[in-house]
């Protein structure tokens, strides 16, 4: 059961393009998609080593920018009259390179601000994202800063013998994203559920006792501070060539907000946690369109997240498993294989 | 059986030093907790650490640890320089502590809580995990075969399946034990370990200490139950205002009045003479 479940999402997930035709709401659920993995992604530093990055938006941001400035080109010139000239590259190298420079980002961010932890780690982050907003903000040669960097190319798909094909529907959009989304979920899976993940919830539960049996707490805070930020750029980059324009609108505060969110109310370090907020707030907006004026959706998403944490406060995710008696050894919550 | 038993230290045990405490001092601002600190801990033997509240028992086991800095000395492990290594470092050493304070991680189950303490023993590397090679399931298979045996060994097996914070105050500090044990110690620094355990569980504990003895690792016990630490010590050095008073085989202990005087009280001066 625990095992056919994600597999059982997969194909759930995977037949939406079938059968839903709307527009509208087909990008409703790429979009919802994207902001997913960011939330994933969020969830392995906040649910698994408990630290709270409230710049997470810098990574996806960053990603964005990498990915579409890769795969546009650009022509800027640097201090002491240096010409950089870029000329454009495939797409995909734009991705692998969002998901390279967003981990090194993470990496830094980490290596500065992991000596303290806690509330310093909260406003290194903030701080952080606010720097690379406005750097895209005034960086106007490179970024194009207000005006935003637009005509962006969509993914490409290689088939062999038969050329490219241009990744500009939504359908084909969606089922990329679905794919690195699988990804993505794989990485942090394996990841959480192995020693390394055993390592990261010690350090949250009880630091100075993981230190004591020999765990290298900071190597370890590190690592989920890479992949988070590389799987955050990944996002990111889907999100440019989806969208196909950014301006620095996307480095908001809100959207980390919407991620902690989707990850808090979801069930924070739980692997299914953020796709579940992610599916409940990703699709609030859509839903509430309907029949609510935009002023009153956003009085209805906070209400539902204080009534979620209120009531379930360990999250959805957990609630569900206590309800049905599942619990999975391996993300340390309770029950395991009979005793040998 | 998977706790690493030095090779050759069988009984009769040779006084070669484990851990050599050497001239350490330790101040706290204008506070002097340890003034000058000199002790041997050999190999294989069971030394026990005693004195009174605040006398500074605690911050020689965060030195020793590498928790915190001394103000001045040397902390060696067979032969090795503790020295600006940091904790989990001098962990891998061998060298491995139980915390005063309860310590298991409250959330997680029993079971989890050993496989945690098991992470050094893991022999996967970051690929095979992220690929799911078969190094990283034989790897599992084996720490999870090595936890199920800890648990026997302090005798927390039926309570694998339980969360931690669960357990009572005895068994999470036996808990605490497999803990320290999971992380593959050749010397045990225990502080306080039967403080606020009742009889039953004391004595459990006691069976627990004297197999780890009989398995030849090192243990330095910090204590203040006197018949277990006189009926387990090979040696006992004393504590008094941040130095050693005293150091010697248990009767002899028993039998010094500076020792009386500062620690032992009244009644334990009337059981001397006894
Ligand atoms: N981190 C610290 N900061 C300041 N003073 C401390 C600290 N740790 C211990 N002390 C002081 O050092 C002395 C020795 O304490 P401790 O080592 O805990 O004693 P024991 O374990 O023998 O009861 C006490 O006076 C205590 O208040
Ligand atoms: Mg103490």
């Amino acid at each position: 059961m625990r095992r056919l479940l994600p597999l059982l999402a997969v194909l759930a997930f995977a037949s939406i393009p079938l059968w839903l035709k709307d527009p509208y709401l087909l990008n409703a659920c790429v979009t919802t998609g994207i902001f997913i993995i960011a939330a994933m992604s969020l969830n392995l530093l906040l649910g698994y080593t408990g630290q709270l990055s409230l710049g997470h938006v810098a990574f996806f941001g960053i990603g964005a920018y990498v990915s579409a400035l890769t795969s546009l080109g650009f022509d800027i010139e640097l201090f002491g009259g240096i010409r950089v000239v870029h000329e454009p590259w495939p797409v995909w190298i734009g991705f692998v390179l969002a998901v390279i420079i967003a981990g090194i980002c993470g990496y830094l961010v980490g290596k500065l601000s992991f000596r303290v932890r806690g509330a310093y780690f909260v406003i290194v982050t903030i701080s952080f994202a606010e720097v690379v907003r406005l750097v895209a903000l005034n960086w106007v040669e490179l970024t194009q800063g207000p005006l935003a960097l637009t005509s962006i190319p969509p993914f490409t798909l290689g088939l062999p013998g038969l050329g490219y094909l241009d990744l500009y529907g939504k359908a084909a959009n969606f089922y990329l994203v679905l794919a690195i989304g699988v990804v993505c979920y794989v990485i942090i899976s394996r990841l959480t559920r192995s020693r390394v993940g055993r390592a990261m919830v010690a350090l949250k539960e009880n630091e100075s006792l993981a230190v004591s049996v020999g765990i290298d707490v900071t190597r370890y805070l590190i690592l989920a501070a890479v992949t988070s930020a590389a799987i955050a750029g990944a996002a990111g980059s889907l999100y440019a060539h989806y969208l196909r324009i950014i301006d620095p609108d996307v480095f908001m505060f809100l959207y980390t907000v919407t991620m902690v969110i989707m990850v808090i109310t979801g069930g924070k370090g739980t692997l299914a946690g953020p796709i579940v907020g992610g599916l409940i707030f990703g699709f609030i907006p859509v839903v509430a369109r309907s029949f609510a004026s935009p002023e009153s959706q956003w009085i209805l998403y906070g209400a539902l997240m204080i009534l979620i944490v209120f009531v379930l406060p360990q999250g959805i995710v957990p609630a569900i498993e206590r309800w049905f008696g599942v619990v999975d050894e391996n993300e340390g919550r309770a029950k395991l294989e009979p005793a040998k | 059986m998977t706790i690493s038993t030095p090779a050759g230290l069988a009984a009769p045990k040779p006084r070669v030093p484990a851990l050599s405490v050497e001239h350490i001092a330790v101040h706290f601002g204008g506070l002097v907790a340890i003034s000058d600190l000199n002790f041997d801990v050999n190999e294989g033997e069971v030394l026990s650490l005693i004195g009174p509240n605040g006398a500074g028992k605690t911050t020689a086991f965060n030195i020793i640890t590498g928790f915190l800095k001394p103000t001045k000395g040397t902390v060696r492990y067979r032969g090795t320089s503790l020295n600006g290594l940091k904790p989990h470092e001098i962990t891998g050493l061998g060298l491995v502590r139980t915390f005063q304070r309860t310590s298991v991680f409250q959330t997680i189950s029993v079971f989890q809580n050993v496989m945690t303490g098991l992470h050094r023993r893991g022999r996967s590397s970051l690929w095979d995990t992220l690929l799911a090679l078969p190094q990283e399931r034989q790897s599992e298979k084996e720490l999870r075969d090595t936890a199920h045996e800890i648990l026997k060994l302090v005798g927390v097996e039926h309570r694998a399946a339980d969360i931690a914070g669960s357990l009572s105050y005895g068994d999470q500090r036996l808990l605490g034990v497999a803990l320290a044990l999971a992380a593959n110690p050749t010397m045990l620094l225990l502080d306080e370990p039967v403080s606020g355990m009742n009889a039953s569980e004391t004595a459990a504990f006691m069976r627990v200490l004297t197999k780890l003895r009989g398995m030849g690792v090192t243990i330095l016990l910090v204590e203040h139950d006197m018949p277990m630490v006189m009926g387990i010590s090979d040696r006992i050095v004393v504590m008094n205002y941040g130095r050693l008073i005293a150091d010697g085989p248990p009767a002899a202990i028993q039998g010094n009045p500076e020792v009386i005087q500062a620690y032992l009280g009244v009644g334990a001066k009337k059981r001397a003479r006894d």
